[in-house]
C-alpha cells in the first residue's frame, strides 16, 4: 500500500479549508475523483486542557470543559460535574436534574440543527443550511431565556446548577417549543422527501454494524447503523430514568440515515423538555446542594452529547484540585471510521462522507510532536509515553 | 462598418452586458436570499464586489504558465461578451447570417474552456480536480443544449440563422407555443444551467469540497474578470434561449422591450428555482442526467419537431 500511495494524487483537505471549521488535515489520495486511502493529521489547535484543568481548582474546572467546545458546550461539564458526583456520592436536588436535562437536550436540538445545516452547505444546498439555521435560532433565545446566554450556558455547578427556571418564563419557553415542533416537521420532511438530497446521501458511506465495533463509534453514527447504544438509557444519569423517550436507530449506516436518526432525534429531545417542564413547574425546590470537599478518590462520569459518549474521569487527592482530568469526547472514537467509510468513494461523497459523523476536532486535539532537526512528525503512542512517563519518574527520584 | 466601428460596437455591447450581467446576479442573489430569509445584498453590490477585486492584489502562483493564467479570464469575458455583440445584432438591425446559431454555440463554449486553461495553468490539485470535472461536465451538457439548438432550427424550415427562426416566429407564433417547444425550452434552460454553473450543476467550484475549484488560485482583477464572464453569460444564455424559444427582444417599442425583460425574467426565475431546491450533484449523475434524460427528451423533441409538432 506505501508503494501505491506515493504515485497518487493528494487532495488536500485542511488544514484550512471550507469543508471543516477547525484547523486540521486529510489528505485523500485519489486516483482520478476516487479515493483509494485517506490519512488524518491533527495535533494544530492543541490547548492541554487536561493538564490546564490540573491548575485549577474544581469549580473553576466546570467552566474550563465548558470551553472545551463551543457547539456541545454544556456535554463536558454535565460529564465533569456527573464525575465528581460519582467521587462524592452526593445527590443532586430533583429540579436541578430535571434542568439539566432540559439544557442537554436542549443543546442536543441546536447542535443536531447545526449539522443538518452545515451538511447542507456541503452539498451546495444553501436553502437547507439557511433554514435549519434560522430554525435554530429560537433554541438559542430559549437559552438566553434559562440562562441568559444563547452559548456557554455556565449553568452547571458541582452538586446542581446555578440558575433556576423561573416560573414566569415557562409559558415563553412552551410557546418557543411548540412553534419549533411545528419548524422542525416542516425541515424533516423537506431533507427526508428530497429525491436528490436521496440521490446524494442513500448508500454512501456505509459503516456496517462490524465496523461501529470495530473502531467503537458512539452516538448517531453507531445508531445509525442500528446499534442503539445511548448513555441516557443503558447508564441513566440525571432525570432521564424519569423520562419517557425512545432511542432512534436506524439500518444502513449511510450518511442519509445519519440525517434520520438527527432529525428524529430532535423530537424525542422537544419530548424529553416538554415532560421536564411538566414535572418542575409549580413545585419549587432547591436547585443546588452544598458540596464544601472533595475526598480522595475517583470518579467517572458520562454524558450522552449530541455527537456521542462523553467520557470523563477525574482522580482526587483530597485538595482542591484534581490530581488527573481524563476527558475522552465522542468525536475521537467517530472520527477514525473515515478509514471504513471513505476508501473507494468519490471526492464528493468523501466530503460529506467527512461532515457526516459531525466531527468536532478541538474535542479530539491530540499532540503531533514536530522534530525540528529531521523534519518528522509523529504522534506518541502509548508506549512511547509510558516510557517517557518511566524515565521522567526515575529523573525525579534521582533529584530526590 | 470599419474596423474601428465594429471596435466600438464590441466595446459598447461589453458595457452594457456586464452592467446588464451584474443587474441579472443581483436578482438571482436577492431572489436568493429573500428564499433564505436573508435581507440580501443592495442592487449596487455586483458592481462594488467588481471594483473591489480590480483594486485588490493579483497574486499569480509560482507554478503557473503565467500566459494562459493571465490570459484565460480575459477570453472568458471577450467570448461571452461576443455572444452578446452577435445577439444584439440580430435583435437591434436583423442582420445575420446563416449559421449564426452555430457561431453562437461555439462562443458560448468558449468560457468553459477558459475556465479549464485558467484552471490547468494555475498547477493547483483542487483546480485539476475542478477542471477535470468542468470538462466532463461540458462534454455533458453540450450534447442536450445541441438537442434544443436543432429543435427551433428543424421547426424554422431547416436554417441555422437566427434572423430566419425570429422570422419564422413572428409569422407561425413562438416556438415554445409546441409541444417540441416546450421539450427544448427546458433542455435549454438546464442546459444553461451547467454552463453557467450554478447549482445543481457547480461541481467545478464547488466550494464546500473543492474551495473554488478551477478558480482556486486565482485573485484581484482576473478573478474579478471570471466573475464578469459568468455574470455575461447568466444574461446571454438566457437571451439566446429567448430568441430561439420566446421570438427574441423587439427593440423598436418599449412594451416590446419590456415584453423581453420579462421573458428573460422568467428563465432567470427558473435557474433561480432550480438553484435553491437542489443540492450540488455528482459528476456521475450529472452525466446521467444530461447524456440519459435530457439527450433521450431532445431526440424525442427533435422527432416532434420533424413531424412538425
Amino acid at each position: 500500500m506505501a508503494e501505491d500511495k506515493k504515485k497518487k494524487v493528494i487532495v488536500p483537505i485542511g488544514p484550512y479549508h471550507p469543508l471543516l471549521e477547525e484547523p486540521e488535515f486529510f489528505a485523500l489520495y485519489c486516483d482520478g475523483e476516487k479515493v483509494v486511502d485517506v490519512d488524518w493529521q491533527a495535533g494544530y489547535n492543541h490547548r492541554a486542557i487536561e493538564k490546564l484543568s490540573e491548575a485549577k481548582h474544581w469549580d473553576q474546572v466546570t467552566f474550563l470543559v465548558e470551553r472545551i467546545c463551543g457547539i456541545c458546550s454544556t456535554s463536558h461539564p454535565f460529564a465533569y460535574c456527573n464525575a465528581v458526583e460519582d467521587l462524592l456520592g452526593a445527590s443532586v436536588p430533583e429540579r436541578a436534574r430535571y434542568i439539566r436535562c432540559i439544557i442537554g437536550e436542549l443543546e442536543r436540538i441546536h447542535s443536531h440543527l447545526l449539522w443538518v445545516g452545515l451538511a447542507g452547505h456541503f452539498l451546495g444546498y444553501n436553502t437547507v443550511f439557511m433554514w435549519a439555521w434560522k430554525y435554530r435560532e429560537p433554541v438559542l433565545d430559549m437559552f438566553e431565556i434559562i440562562t441568559g446566554n444563547r452559548n456557554h450556558y455556565a449553568m452547571f455547578k458541582i452538586g446542581g446548577v446555578r440558575r433556576n427556571i423561573e416560573e414566569e418564563d415557562m409559558p415563553a419557553l412552551r410557546r418557543v417549543l411548540k412553534g419549533l415542533k411545528v419548524q422542525l416537521e416542516m425541515l424533516t420532511h423537506a431533507v427526508l422527501d428530497d429525491p436528490v438530497l436521496g440521490a446524494r446521501l442513500k448508500g454512501v458511506g456505509v459503516l456496517t454494524k462490524e465496523h461501529i465495533k470495530n473502531f467503537g463509534a458512539v452516538g448517531p453514527v453507531a445508531r445509525a447503523s442500528g446499534i442503539g447504544g445511548d448513555i441516557r438509557k443503558d447508564d441513566p444519569y440525571a432525570a432521564y430514568p424519569m423520562l419517557d423517550f425512545k432511542v432512534i436507530t436506524a439500518e444502513h449506516g449511510d450518511v442519509f440515515d445519519k440525517a434520520v436518526v438527527r432529525l428524529l432525534e430532535m423530537f424525542e429531545s422537544i419530548k424529553i423538555i416538554e415532560q421536564s417542564l411538566d414535572a418542575i413547574e409549580g413545585k419549587g425546590g432547591d436547585i443546588q446542594t452544598e458540596i464544601r470537599d472533595i475526598p480522595p478518590g475517583e470518579g467517572i462520569g458520562r454524558h450522552e452529547a449530541p455527537r456521542g459518549e462523553c467520557f470523563h474521569y477525574i482522580k482526587s487527592d483530597g485538595t482542591n484540585r484534581p490530581v488527573r482530568h481524563k476527558i475522552r469526547a465522542p468525536s475521537y472514537t467517530n472520527i477514525p471510521t473515515f478509514k471504513a467509510s471513505c476508501i473507494g468513494q468519490m471526492i464528493p461523497d468523501v466530503a460529506i462522507i467527512l461532515a457526516g459523523v459531525d466531527p468536532c476536532y478541538c474535542c479530539t486535539e491530540r499532540v503531533a510532536v514536530y522534530d525540528a532537526g529531521n523534519k518528522k512528525k509523529q504522534m506518541y503512542d502509548f508506549s512511547r509515553l509510558v516510557e517517557m512517563s518511566r524515565q521522567k519518574t526515575e529523573k525525579i527520584k534521582k533529584e530526590i | 462598418m470599419n474596423a474601428v466601428h465594429v471596435l466600438l460596437y464590441f466595446i459598447m455591447s461589453l458595457a452594457a452586458f456586464s452592467v446588464c450581467g451584474m443587474m441579472a446576479m443581483w436578482v438571482d442573489r436577492k431572489v436568493t436570499a429573500r428564499l433564505q430569509f436573508r435581507v440580501g445584498p443592495p442592487w449596487y453590490q455586483n458592481f462594488a464586489d467588481f471594483a473591489k477585486l480590480a483594486g485588490k492584489e493579483t497574486l499569480i502562483p509560482g507554478k503557473a504558465s503565467i500566459f494562459m493564467f493571465v490570459f484565460a479570464p480575459v477570453i472568458a469575458v471577450t467570448a461571452a461578451a461576443m455572444c452578446g455583440a452577435v445577439l444584439l445584432l440580430v435583435f437591434r438591425t436583423g442582420f445575420g447570417f446563416p449559421g449564426d446559431v452555430i457561431l453562437l454555440l461555439y462562443l458560448l463554449t468558449v468560457p468553459s474552456l477558459a475556465i479549464i486553461l485558467g484552471g490547468s495553468s494555475s498547477g493547483n490539485v483542487l483546480a485539476s480536480v475542478g477542471i477535470s470535472r468542468e470538462m466532463k461536465l461540458l462534454l455533458g451538457y453540450e450534447l442536450p443544449f445541441a438537442c434544443a439548438l436543432i429543435i427551433p432550427a428543424v421547426r424554422s424550415g431547416a436554417t441555422t440563422s437566427l434572423v430566419e427562426i425570429l422570422r419564422f416566429q413572428q409569422a407561425n407564433g413562438i416556438t415554445l407555443g409546441s409541444i417540441s417547444g416546450v421539450i427544448g425550452f427546458l433542455i435549454a434552460v438546464f442546459a444553461l444551467q451547467g454552463k453557467i454553473g450554478l447549482v445543481p450543476f457547480d461541481l467545478a467550484e464547488a466550494e464546500g469540497e473543492l474551495a473554488g475549484g478551477a478558480f482556486i488560485e486565482y485573485s484581484g482583477i482576473l478573478l474579478g474578470l471570471f466573475k464578469l464572464a459568468k455574470a455575461i453569460l447568466l444574461i446571454v444564455g438566457p437571451l439566446f434561449v429567448v430568441t430561439l424559444y420566446f421570438g427574441g427582444i423587439n427593440f423598436s417599442s418599449v412594451t416590446g422591450v419590456i415584453a423581453g425583460i420579462l421573458k428573460y425574467l422568467l428563465i432567470l426565475v427558473l435557474f433561480v428555482l432550480v438553484k435553491n431546491t437542489n443540492p450540488r450533484l455528482r459528476i456521475d449523475q450529472a452525466l446521467k442526467f444530461y447524456w440519459g434524460w435530457m439527450t433521450l427528451f431532445g431526440i424525442i423533441g427533435i422527432l416532434l419537431a420533424v413531424k412538425g409538432l
